[in-house]
């Protein structure tokens, strides 16, 4: 399997949860790399803080493990002084869509040459359980008992905002998310992969999903994917846009 | 969470509880009632302010809670209630209090008397979730008090206190409330708990002096101030310093009447005929106290100084209490980066300067959690030298 050779099978198994997404959307990637053929001396990996930010220590390629909510900007002096370097981010909604909202606005505006790969489980994962920038209206969580009141943010209008690549997936959705991770990789210029993934011990049994098959089931029922490249996608849709 | 029972068996003792540091602090706030918390979780303080939003929702409190997108944003937010007349807190640990940063000095030149709980964690590079006193000890000299627990029932002591102590005429400045991170903020004790209503009571009703939208009394916050003032200003911040070790005896001999504990700047341990004193912050001093009585069974004449307030510093305090010692070992859980020492070192020996002719040992020591057991702070008494000693690291 080409995808074998930008991991580290050695640091198996991952220090996620029983039935976390990000180990999946770790074997998406790798394999998105095997079939473009990516030259694994010349691509580096970026994280923040949070549990999708944990994802570099599993593959078999230089990385830089950073700050909260840090990611983009790094990733953006990591690219600036090596323009040669394939710069892939990992990030979760906390990391991207909160604390370091601003850096993901204005690395689009300056449309750098950059793949975000945005692992949505829609909950602060790493520190318990507590609601993140995407948790849904009414949901509870730890800091939110009596349900969520703050709308979520929008990450398709703030990356289309100035023009740049945006494609939504799942982890349900495994092929689609590996054609998105494909694209955006091939993309020139700022490009971000959001990925809907479950978290089934923080925040999915809170919310009466048995386990993580539970959580894929819905997300299987609550997305659909759409064909070809749309101008946006609506809720619900999965799909590239152009 | 754990619930509070009333123990009958203890004389004059109710409101026994087994709480974890974070569960006591978390109980303090609920009786302190503030009227804003912004905060951002983090880790080992999540706790604190996560069990508070159940308060919230329980209608046990009467406070605002904002859940803010970071921790530049939760110190702002409580600046701007404290600056709108509210009593606002929030809580934080390493690069939560490293990302307030520039507000911390906000905070204090706008003179709001936040108090907020820290648990002190390491910081990064590399990333360690563990106790180590970096964290406050980087935020030292930002006009901010520093009050250290050692404890559980320290750390709910000295947050409901501090209310106090910030909110004091002659003080009117921020104050951390440290705690040592997983040690005391997820280690369980029994903490003896205030009835809410004492609580409340000796915390009283925030009434600010100057706050806006007072239309008969209008107000402009932090405005420009360049070479005409601002130097008077800075100043000003450093006088009510000053006053704040007296503010804080007082408070601390109020507050003792109601609990029949003790609270002065530092605790003394063994201390009055001690030779050799140990000088440390936080929880490592219950490992002291286990192995001082050892020491002075043997023979040896061993003390601990245990400074309970970091800022303002109490110099003349500590050389008084100390100077007369033959060694002074100080026990910094923070990495100086100067070559030269610690940074509670560097306070110690400034403070003993010309007042004693002590040899003072500097032992670094627990960074990023390595623990110190009774061997480790037993061997920190041998210790001799100039420079920093790192105390426990390989290699
Ligand atoms: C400045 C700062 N504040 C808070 C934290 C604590 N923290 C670590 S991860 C995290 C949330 C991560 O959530 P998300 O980005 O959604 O990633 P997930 O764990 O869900 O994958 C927080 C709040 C931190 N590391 N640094
Ligand atoms: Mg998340």
């Amino acid at each position: 399997m080409p995808a074998r050779k930008y991991l580290r099978p050695e640091r198996l198994p991952t220090y996620w949860c029983p039935g976390c997404g990000d180990g999946l959307v770790v074997k998406e990637l790798a394999g998105a790399f095997g079939d473009l053929g990516m030259d694994a001396s010349n691509t580096v990996l970026v994280s923040g803080i949070g549990c999708a930010a944990r994802a570099p220590g599993y593959f078999l390629l230089e990385s830089v493990h950073g700050l909260h909510g840090r990611a983009v900007p790094i990733a953006e002096g990591i690219k600036t002084a090596r323009p040669e370097l394939n710069v892939v981010i990992f990030s979760g909604d906390g990391d991207l869509l909160g604390i370091g909202c601003n850096h993901l606005v204005h690395a689009s505006r300056r449309d750098t040459d950059l793949t975000v790969v945005l692992i949505d489980n829609q909950i602060y994962g790493m520190t318990g359980g507590q609601k993140s920038p995407t948790t849904a209206l009414g949901v509870k969580t730890l800091t939110s008992p009596d349900g969520n009141t703050d709308r979520p943010v929008d990450c398709q209008a703030l990356v289309k905002a100035h023009g740049s690549f945006y494609a939504r997936a799942t982890t349900f959705h495994l092929p689609l998310l590996g054609k998105a991770l494909r694209a955006a990789l091939t993309h020139r210029g700022f490009a971000v992969v959001d990925v809907r993934s479950q978290c089934p011990v923080n925040f999915g049994k809170r919310l009466g999903f048995k386990n993580a098959y539970e959580m894929l089931m819905h997300f299987k029922k609550a997305y659909r994917p759409v064909a070809g490249e749309v101008d946006r996608l609506g809720p619900g849709e999965i799909g590239i846009t152009r | 969470m754990s619930e509070t029972k009333t123990e009958t068996s203890l004389k004059g003792v109710k409101n026994l509880a087994a709480l974890t540091g974070n569960e006591a602090v978390a109980q303090a706030l609920r009786q302190i009632n503030p009227d804003v918390i912004a905060a951002y979780p983090i880790t080992p303080a999540t706790e604190i302010v996560q069990i508070f939003s159940t308060y919230v929702s329980d209608g046990l409190v009467n406070t605002e809670f904002v859940a803010v997108e970071s921790e530049h944003s939760a110190m702002s937010a409580t600046i701007g209630a404290s600056a709108a007349g509210a009593r606002a807190m929030t809580a934080t640990s390493s690069q939560g209090l490293a990302l307030m940063w520039e507000m911390l000095y906000i905070a204090s030149g706008l003179r709001r008397p936040i108090v907020m709980p820290v648990v002190n964690r390491a910081l990064s590079s590399p990333i360690n979730i563990h106790c180590d006193h970096s964290d406050t000890m980087g935020a030292r000299d930002a006009g901010w008090l520093h009050i250290f627990s050692e404890d559980a029932q320290e750390a709910y002591d000295n947050t409901i206190q501090a209310i106090r102590i910030s909110e004091h005429p002659d003080i009117q400045l921020p104050t951390m409330v440290t705690m040592d991170g997983f040690i005391i903020s997820h280690g369980m004790e029994v903490v003896k708990m205030l009835d809410d209503d004492v609580v409340r009571d000796f915390v009283g009703t925030y009434k600010p002096d100057t706050y806006l939208l007072d239309v008969d009394k209008p107000v402009t916050m932090g405005g420009l101030d360049f070479t005409d003032f601002y130097f008077e200003h800075r100043r000003q911040l450093a006088e009510p310093m000053e006053a704040a070790p007296g503010v804080v005896k007082q408070i601390g001999e109020e507050y003792g009447k109601l609990t029949g504990r003790k609270f002065g700047l530092y605790e003394g341990y063994m201390l009055d005929d001690a030779d050799y004193v140990m000088v440390l912050l936080g929880s490592t001093a219950g490992t002291a106290k286990t192995i001082i009585p050892e020491l002075r069974a043997k023979g040896i004449k061993a003390g601990l100084l245990k400074l309970r307030m970091f800022r303002p510093f109490p110099a003349d305090e500590i050389a008084d209490a100390a100077g007369r010692a033959k060694k002074i070992v100080v026990m910094d859980r923070a990495e100086g980066f100067n070559a030269v020492g610690g940074p509670l070192c560097a306070e110690v020996k400034a403070a003993l300067y010309g007042k004693s002719r002590a040899e003072v040992v500097n032992a670094v020591y627990g960074l990023g959690g390595r623990d110190l057991g009774p061997d480790l702070a037993r061997a920190a008494f041998d210790l001799s030298g100039p420079g920093v000693i790192h105390l426990g690291v390989r290699g």
